[in-house]
């Protein structure tokens, strides 16, 4: 009897101290993204693998995400322990300590094969401050069959004359058929996105090396005006109003004989269950102006952990999960190999699997490979970011000149009077900023 | 003497009446039959209104992506809760006001509206940082207390304008019968009030419920409402009304409801005082 009950404290004993495991609780922001909805559906995969570690999603508008995640980042509220950012943020945000660099991603993790393109745009002095999740530019987007039709043929890498000559030929507006879409809602992530990386190819920038605004030059005028004559001839109507949505949208529907705008539209464009074009969609690069420079951006969003966060590695484990090979591997196993997030790893671009499903993958790799964040226009630049620049205060002076670029595009302003207020807009908050004097 | 009425005049009323009204209630039709479009369907241009395929997968995909009773959930606790404080500390405020004035009375309550002429934004940060001081981040209580102050001022003034249009006489006379403030309150002015305490309440509820800066500010998981579960569906890259529309349908049915059985308060309540 004295053993039995010396045997039930020892079991006791050692039961009260054997180590329980301890669970840590992951929140993690993001947008509502296919990829991003695709990656929260697969998440039992993850934490089956990491038995301690739970994982809850906050999904946000895009905008609302940005507001609520900087709120919490710029007073290190910890609400947050993986977000989901844009290439934009990723620099601006590990300069001011703002994020955790990835050190241990581990090491099967192969840091070399990310597109050295997005792995700069992601990196600060060297060090990885986001792991990219899926990767874009823009290029050419057309319909093959009204090409045909009109005994056109889309050269790989069109110019802007070549683009405007046809866009005018291919709209017939009884038909409800337009020559070109173009982004016209404005936004520092919509309009300008697209016009700032039209403006490269006609030389424009931003900034001089000395910080000055540069809309009162002449390479502006010519981007504007290109722009707003273009869409005029040949746009849809209401075009001011139109963003990446609407005028998928509209291309879907076949209202658009030419599309240009984000790489990651191919894969929608082509999807016979949303588009009624799917067969009949041919990809170019995006138009050039003989500069030596397209009009295609680079684009990512990441995965980061955020400096308020008391679960890095947990949050390191998960963001390596998410952005490695095996995840894409996992997402081809379960939904085919056209719905792996692209545009983040060589090794996608050279599995011939993808490369049968996928017509438009080797034009995403060189269109995103052409474009250059620290030489993104003809000449120098201070900043970096080929659609954007780089620095806090371009998302409130590019909404502005947005906004300015758009009425131009309604016919509320002209080209003339909407570079000029762009340039005293700019000029202004640049000086409060105290870039210039 | 009455001035004639022509059926006519009568008939062109009614229409005119109609017409408004339908063209008010024009985007919550939309959206309700957005939800039950394709995504194509849903940005079709020219509009399709009925002849469309109608589907109910919008209603699946919503379901099975989001918790949606725990978002209706808090929506409930956070507008019932910041509405029921904030009527506890309005009427005393109100009455005070009403039946009590000083000379600083009308300073005061335009000192209280002038907090709402402020945009809530340039007070986010510093509300930000008290609240992750105090541990009231993403917290059912942070969220009840930051609407109950917002709507406060309003209640204020809502409750102030009711209580204005009750004759002081009434009280008075309630008072030579010996009646204490409490009884006062509870039985004289209460009664009397009730209508514009009713539409005040249904208001500040439906203010708190369609509350979407605090809420999607303040709120990650936990406390998170409907607002939230609707900002879940706008997408910057992909199609996305129809699913947005179903998701909207779902968060604004319950206080559709509520209005609905509720409007003869409300409208009684909305229009009272105006026939002196």
């Amino acid at each position: 009897m004295k053993h039995a009950l010396g045997a039930l404290l020892g079991a006791v004993t050692l039961l009260g101290s054997a180590p329980s495991i301890a669970q840590t609780a992951l929140t993690i922001a993001t947008v509502n993204n296919g990829d991003m909805i695709r990656m929260q559906a697969l998440t039992n995969e993850f934490t089956a693998k990491n038995p301690d570690i739970t994982v809850k999603w906050v999904t946000l508008e895009e905008n609302v995400l940005r507001q609520r995640v900087t709120t919490d980042i710029a007073t290190k509220g910890g609400q947050f322990d993986v977000l989901t950012i844009g290439t934009y943020e990723v620099p601006i945000w590990a300069k001011k300590n703002w994020l955790i660099p990835l050190d241990n991603l581990g090491s099967d993790y192969d840091t070399a094969d990310l597109l050295p393109r997005i792995r700069d745009a992601v990196s600060v002095s060297g060090k990885l401050y986001a792991a990219p999740f899926y990767g874009e530019s823009s290029m050419t987007m057309y319909r093959t069959d009204l090409f045909q039709k009109a005994g056109l043929t889309m050269p790989e890498k069109p110019t802007w004359d070549f683009v405007i000559d046809a866009a005018k030929k291919l709209t017939d507006k009884s038909a409800g058929v337009y020559g070109i879409c173009l982004r016209g809602k404005a936004g520092w992530g919509e309009n300008m996105a697209f016009l700032t990386a039209m403006s490269n190819s006609f030389g424009a920038r931003w900034f001089d090396e000395k910080w000055q605004p540069q809309f009162d030059k002449p390479e502006w005028k010519t981007t504007l005006s290109t722009y707003v004559d273009l869409m005029k001839a040949a746009g849809p109507p209401g075009a001011s109003s139109n963003g990446f949505n609407e005028n998928l949208a509209l291309f879907n529907s076949g209202k658009c004989a030419m599309w240009i705008d984000a790489t990651v539209a191919a894969s929608f464009v082509t999807n016979p269950k949303d588009s009624k074009v799917a067969d009949n969609v041919g990809f170019a690069f995006a138009p050039n102006a003989g500069l030596g420079k397209n009009a295609n951006w680079l684009w990512a969003w990441n995965l980061a952990i955020p400096a308020g966060s008391r679960k890095v590695d947990a949050a390191e484990k998960f963001i390596a999960w998410a952005t490695s090979k095996d995840y894409t591997k996992l997402v081809a196993s379960k939904e085919g190999w056209s719905n792996v997030p692209p545009g983040t790893r060589t090794s996608l671009y050279q599995n011939p699997d993808y490369l049968k499903v996928a017509p438009f993958a080797k034009l995403t790799l060189a269109s995103i490979d052409a474009a250059d964040p620290n030489n993104p226009t003809v000449k120098q630049v201070p900043y970096v970011g080929v659609q954007y620049a780089a620095i806090p205060e371009f998302q409130g002076i590019g909404t502005t000149v947005g906004q300015q670029f758009s009425a131009a595009l309604s016919g509320s302003s002209t080209v003339d009077a909407a570079l000029a207020a762009a340039q005293s807009a700019a000029e202004r908050e640049m000086k409060r900023a105290g870039y210039i004097k | 003497m009455a001035r004639k009425v022509t059926s006519r005049h009568v008939w062109m009323s009614t229409a005119a009446a109609w017409l408004f009204g339908f063209l008010i209630f024009l985007p919550i039709l939309w959206m309700f039959l957005a939800s039950f479009k394709s995504e194509l369907d849903a940005f079709a241009m020219p509009p399709k209104f009925l002849f469309f395929h109608w589907t109910t997968e919008n209603y699946a995909t919503v379901q099975q992506r989001s918790d949606y009773v725990h978002h209706a959930l808090n929506s409930i606790i956070i507008a019932g809760g910041s509405t029921l404080i904030a009527m506890l500390i309005a009427v005393p405020a109100a009455w005070s006001m009403a039946f009590s004035p000083t000379k600083r009375t009308k300073d005061v309550l335009l000192w209280m509206l002038s907090t709402k002429m402020m945009p809530p934004v340039g007070v986010l940060v510093p509300i930000y940082l008290v609240y992750r001081d105090f541990g009231l981040l993403d917290s059912r209580a942070g969220l009840v207390l930051i609407l109950c102050l917002g709507n406060l001022p309003i209640v204020i003034w809502m409750l102030f304008t009711y209580f204005k249009e009750i004759p002081k006489d009434i009280l008075e006379a309630a008072r030579m019968d010996g009646a204490t403030i409490g009884r006062e309150l509870v039985y004289v002015l209460t009664p009397m009030a009730i209508p514009g305490l009713a539409s005040t309440l249904l208001l500040n509820f439906i203010l708190a419920w369609n509350e979407a800066f605090w809420t999607l500010n303040l709120s990650t998981l936990e406390a998170a409402p409907l607002t939230v579960f609707i900002a879940s569906y706008s997408s910057p890259e992909g199609l996305f009304w129809a699913k947005l529309s179903a998701a909207s349908t779902l968060a604004i049915a319950p206080i559709i409801i509520l209005g609905w059985f509720t409007q003869r308060q409300l409208v009684r309540g909305l229009t009272f005082g105006a026939v002196k």
